[in-house]
């Protein structure tokens, strides 16, 4: 197995931080509007971005990271 | 309720079965510590996440997250972002243990802390740490089967009352004892099955029976709906610093060595999520019960008065679902406290048979040995944390749980930071755990066992999570005292892992 470059680390590493900083940057998302189908922005903004994580988390172990 | 109890209790039946049969499953020879007390290292894909999902996402989660939210609102749902931060962190850094233990015959993070730092003591600091945080939270899981049995109904006058606890437990024992790491495996696939029926019927059928999500969130008072002003520090720190402590915790270890490579690792921390997403419907549940009025009901009142807010979601369930049905979910949760109590309770075995058993007691003994004081410490372990809930008060096992974190997170810079390093000095590894311990002990004892500690900068204040700021006190000590230790010579010892022992070979 070839693993994967260091430009290909690098750049999964930074995805990974960005979604660790905009899951800490809490005012962010601490708000009502939008709504989605009644729900507050806060709980449906968070539901999505674990859908982005685990993307991210697949996508990253199929560059062989 | 009969017919709830029944179902309740042939599941039960099942599991148990399962849990005698599991030591047949890809049979190993059980008299070696690494066949019982981590299958072999052969588990793959499917068995890691059903193995890892049943080991983190316990039964007192099911029970203390809606109630949470329940209690408290919007800060309940911290466990998102918490379970969220996991998975990118262990997936850079925990294929790195595994590859290091894999190749050494490490079974324990002990293991790999007293060969890296070359110190038997650091590595039983780390042990002790483990076993301390583990106890409460084996303890932890019990309240979760009492809330249960008292949601059956499943009461009787003075000590009759606990029978039904004491007998699951005594069950979980025998086939924990004989099957080893295998039991909780095979059984966390019924499990699972069974959570992930229930949450898909809640979420289906509650939000429908009260007119949909939209009233749902209408129904929660406007000053649980957000966090307010000074919620925000706090609610990042709990999610930062559960989720660097989890992984920590030996259960947590113990479950990522029993896999068969690096790749079936990171491979489930892509489909871990999953469960996180159920997680955050779990949480809603907390909102469905506030919405649905079970506080209110007279119904409920006697559950509520005894265990208070973890009684909201068994209330919401036998509200909305029929008896049988309520029965499946009781028997969820129930066998969801089964799984981690048994890998929680093998994991301290492990810790307390290689660290300090064949370290300091028994150096030399032969693996049949190991393996025998592995199977009979793990019966200890269980008495122990069974003792805990029968005769201190309910709060003690909490407040226990709470500083286990606190405590746990204080081995991070010795294992995870030793992963890369060998920078820190084994003798500041020791110093900055001693702070850490101590300084976030004494924040959470000062505000009465709460997790939130307000720090206070100058004019400001910081309400954050104690387990962090400790971590960040012992994080200073051990660069503090590492250029002492270099100032003054200090000898290092000998490390005899090797750069390459930590990436792996071609898989």
């Amino acid at each position: 197995m070839t693993r994967a470059s260091r430009g290909q680390r690098a750049f999964w590493y930074a995805v990974f931080l960005i979604i660790v900083g905009v899951a800490l940057s809490v005012p962010l998302y601490n708000r009502v509007q939008p709504t989605l189908a009644g729900i507050p922005f806060f709980y449906w903004f968070q539901f999505g971005w674990i859908l982005v994580t685990a993307l991210a988390t697949a996508l990253a172990y199929r560059s062989k990271l | 309720m009969g017919m709830a109890i029944t179902v309740f209790i042939a599941l039960f039946a099942l599991v148990t079965v399962l849990g005698f049969v599991a030591a047949r499953w890809r049979a190993g020879d059980l008299n070696h510590i690494h066949e019982w007390g981590l299958a072999g290292r052969r588990f793959g894909t499917v068995v890691t996440w059903f193995l890892l999902g049943g080991d983190l996402y316990t039964a007192y989660t099911f029970i203390a997250v809606p109630a949470l939210v329940f209690g408290v609102g919007a800060l309940g749902f911290f466990a998102l972002p918490y379970t969220l931060m996991v998975y990118p962190f262990v997936f850079v850094v925990f294929p790195r243990l595994w590859s290091v233990a894999h190749r050494h015959g490490y079974v324990t993070a002990g293991d790999f802390v007293r060969a890296r730092h070359d110190s038997p003591t650091l590595a039983l600091m780390i042990t002790l740490t483990g076993i301390l945080a583990t106890m409460p939270y084996i303890a932890l899981q019990l309240v979760g089967i009492e809330v249960v049995i008292g949601a059956l109904g499943l009461t009787g006058p003075g000590w009759m009352g606990e029978l039904p606890l004491i007998i699951a437990f005594a069950i979980l024992a025998a086939y924990t004892y004989t099957s080893g790491l295998r039991a909780p495996a095979l059984i966390a696939v019924v499990k699972d099955v069974l959570i992930y029926l229930v949450v898909i019927a809640a979420i289906v059928i509650i939000p429908a029976r009260l007119g949909g999500y939209g009233k749902v969130f209408e129904a929660v008072p406007h000053d649980k709906l957000l966090l307010k002003p000074g919620q925000a520090g706090a609610y990042a720190t709990l999610a930062l610093g559960s989720a660097l402590a989890l992984f920590l915790y030996p259960h947590s270890v113990t479950g990522l060595l029993s896999a068969d490579g690096r790749r079936t690792i990171k491979r489930n921390m892509a489909l871990l999520p999953a469960y996180s997403l159920v997680l955050a419907l779990i949480a809603a549940l907390g909102y469905m019960a506030l919405a649905s009025g079970v506080h209110h009901d007279p119904a409920f009142a006697a559950g509520f008065r005894q265990y208070g807010a973890n009684f909201a979601v068994p209330a919401l369930f036998q509200r909305w679902f029929p008896p049988w049905f309520f029965g499946v979910a009781m028997a969820a949760i129930a066998i969801g406290a089964l799984v981690p109590a048994a890998i929680m309770s093998i994991a301290a075995a492990n810790l307390f048979t290689r660290n300090i058993y064949r370290e300091y007691l028994r150096p030399g003994c032969t693996h049949i040995e190991e393996a025998r004081m592995a199977k009979l410490s793990s019966l200890v372990v269980k008495v122990g944390a069974l003792a805990f809930v029968l005769f201190l008060p309910q709060k003690y096992a909490i407040n226990f749980q709470l500083l286990g974190g606190v405590w746990i997170i204080q081995t991070l810079p010795a294992i995870v930071i030793g992963l890369y390093t060998r920078w820190l000095h084994r003798g500041a590894l020791m110093a900055g755990w001693t702070a850490g311990m101590l300084v976030g002990t004494w924040m959470a004892a000062t505000q009465g066992f709460k997790a939130i500690f307000p720090l206070h900068l100058g004019d400001a204040t910081f309400p954050g999570y104690a387990a962090v700021y400790a971590l960040a006190v012992n994080l200073l000590v051990c660069v503090l005292v590492t250029w002492l230790a270099g100032a003054l010579g200090w000898s290092r010892g000998n490390d005899p892992t090797r750069p390459a022992d930590y990436l792996g070979t071609g898989e």
